[in-house]
């Protein structure tokens, strides 16, 4: 118990991806689960991938509204990462080895399921977004993404004015916006 | 253009940027038009869509970024099997495909190599300016620094273990290891070489060195050097598209590191020549081995020159030159395990952060 309370200003830190919080939930786990990684047959970078991964669903479970974890970091992080490998090694046709448990764990499938969900969409964002091409992908990721206003960008981009940049931003826009609707509308359904 | 003031409209709106009567005025108009309560939804779909997106990106920079300063302070079990465990690992598992890669990238290396050479212009050497600094002829500008320097000289003189350096570039770290890459031309002919910047001085040398392309690599061999955790950039293998925004750090002056930034002008160098690319961005003598990097923070060139009294006119030797000079490095098998970054871990920060994790992977190269 007294462990849970002394984490939940870290996952509130984690929440807003302060970085002192990830910083130190990322020191205190990573060794545990490369040495997971490491033992089951994967590599460094393997553990780097994984280790991130689980921690983007740690992230994403908090920022979903409560900062109550039904166990430790330490334990949610590990259970991740242990379910993310299996998968990883079983997509890979590789041997996937009975791990033994030096932590406990705790069921975490739900999460990842929601996790891949969201996974998928967001590379289906970055892939869509990529694929506009230059000026559009730098053009909409300083006004959406680094939320820049109009005459910042019309200078750095070396547009004469805000109402030129305006302008191409629109048509980057709405060519993103089509191509983000036919996959929304593909994925759930809507007619 | 009707359409355009709709969409900022509701943008406004579904910000809460809108003054009370504005609202109700829009409010309204979502009641009575359709199409606009329509717009409304889906934009907000859209940008909440967009937001989660960009703090998703945000977020594995961070990651990516908390890696690299943990794994270079020390603090987790950074990077890398080392030493044998690592060679056993690796030769377990990619025995096959290695014997298999390795007679065809010979094949491929010599027979592309051949070809390029074949088809390379030589730009004259006399309309390229290289752009080595040349502190000695600081020296005959006014008698004062003659003066000067006579006394730094003589203070030299009696303490015989120091060297004066007298030419320098710029260079930066390809592999954590302690591996830069810079300008053939900077190094030529050099005795002793030192590298310089906030994280200290350290003597490096040549262990390679490629006229054709102006590239060589150096080796940091110095005992107070400690291997960086990891490399932040990475070495772009593809093309870079034209107008590419860009930006570089380098040595121009004698002391600290200078920023500058630019475009891609155009893809080949001077004369059409298919080594380099042209730039818009002003250069200046110790820039050489200067690397340029791009928005997704990958090097994508090393700047080795311009045209002689014209200003914006730079040359940068392509990204993939390094890959392929590593090749030749690699027939000497002590150096096997120097290893390119081939993902940044820049990616999604502005150019302002993207200097700052990059600095201290760029160095003074002073040359004697």
């Amino acid at each position: 118990m007294k462990q849970e309370i002394n984490e939940k200003p870290l996952l509130k830190g984690l929440a807003i991806n302060d970085k002192k919080a990830v910083e130190t939930i990322y020191r205190e786990n990573y060794n545990m689960v490369q040495s997971l990684i490491i033992n089951n047959n994967g590599s460094a970078d393997d553990a780097k991938d994984i280790f991130q991964e689980a921690m983007i669903v740690l992230y994403e479970k908090v920022r979903s509204g409560t900062f109550e974890l039904n166990c430790q970091i330490k334990t949610y992080l590990y259970s991740v990462s242990k379910r993310l490998w299996l998968k990883r090694l079983q997509q890979l046709n590789r041997y996937a080895p009975p791990i033994e448990d030096p932590e406990s764990t705790v069921s975490v499938e739900e999460e990842i399921d929601d996790h891949e969900k969201r996974d998928a969409e967001f590379e289906m964002m970055n892939k869509a977004i990529s694929s506009l091409g230059e000026p559009c992908k730098s053009l909409l990721e300083a006004y959406y993404l680094q939320k820049q206003n109009m005459q910042v960008i019309a200078a750095s981009f070396g547009y004469t004015n805000a109402d030129n940049a305006k302008n191409q931003k629109y048509k980057c826009l709405m060519r993103l916006k089509k191509i983000f609707f036919a996959h929304y509308k593909n994925e759930n359904g809507h007619g | 253009m009707g359409d355009i003031k709709v969409l900022e409209a509701v943008e406004r709106y579904i910000r809460g940027e809108m003054n009370p009567d504005e609202r109700l005025h829009f409010e309204n108009l979502r009641k009575t038009n359709a199409e606009i309560d329509q717009l409304v939804v889906e934009h907000t779909l859209f940008l909440q869509q967009m937001n989660r997106f960009g703090e998703w990106q945000k977020f594995r920079s961070t990651l990516h970024e908390v890696h690299t300063d943990l794994a270079e302070q020390g603090k987790i079990n950074s990077a890398r099997l080392t030493g044998k465990a690592k060679v056993v690992y690796l030769w377990k598992r990619y025995k096959r495909v290695a014997a298999i890669a390795a007679s065809i990238a010979g094949i491929t290396t010599l027979t592309i190599s051949s070809l390029v050479w074949s088809i390379t212009p030589q730009a004259p050497a006399s309309e390229i300016e290289k752009l080595k600094g040349e502190f000695s002829s600081y020296k005959t500008k006014t008698n004062q620094i003659d003066k000067e320097l006579n006394k730094v000289k003589n203070s030299i003189n009696n303490s015989d273990s120091t060297i004066i350096y007298k030419t320098g570039g710029t260079g930066f770290i390809i592999d954590a290891k302690g591996y830069l890459v810079t300008n053939a031309h900077v190094v030529e002919g050099a005795h002793n070489i030192a590298i310089q910047n906030n994280k200290g001085e350290f003597t490096a040398r040549v262990i390679y060195i490629d006229q054709l392309r102006d590239i060589a690599i150096l080796k940091i061999e110095d005992e107070n050097f400690k291997p960086f955790a990891s490399v932040p950039y990475a070495i772009s293998k593809t093309e870079s598209k034209l107008a590419e925004p860009i930006f570089t750090l380098g040595f121009p002056r004698n002391d600290v590191v200078v920023y500058g930034q630019g475009y891609l002008s155009a893809k080949t160098g001077f004369n059409g020549d298919t080594l380099s690319c042209q730039l818009e961005l002003a250069a200046n003598r110790g820039n050489s081995g200067s690397p340029i990097l791009n928005r997704k923070g990958e090097v994508i060139g090393i700047l080795n020159g311009r045209l002689k009294n014209a200003e914006g006119f730079t040359y940068a030797i392509q990204g993939k030159h390094i890959y392929n000079v590593l090749d030749e490095l690699k027939k000497d098998t002590s150096y096997l395990k120097v290893k390119i970054p081939a993902r940044s871990a820049i990616a999604g920060l502005d150019f302002q952060q993207q200097v700052e994790k990059v600095e201290d992977y760029v160095f003074m190269v002073k040359v004697n």
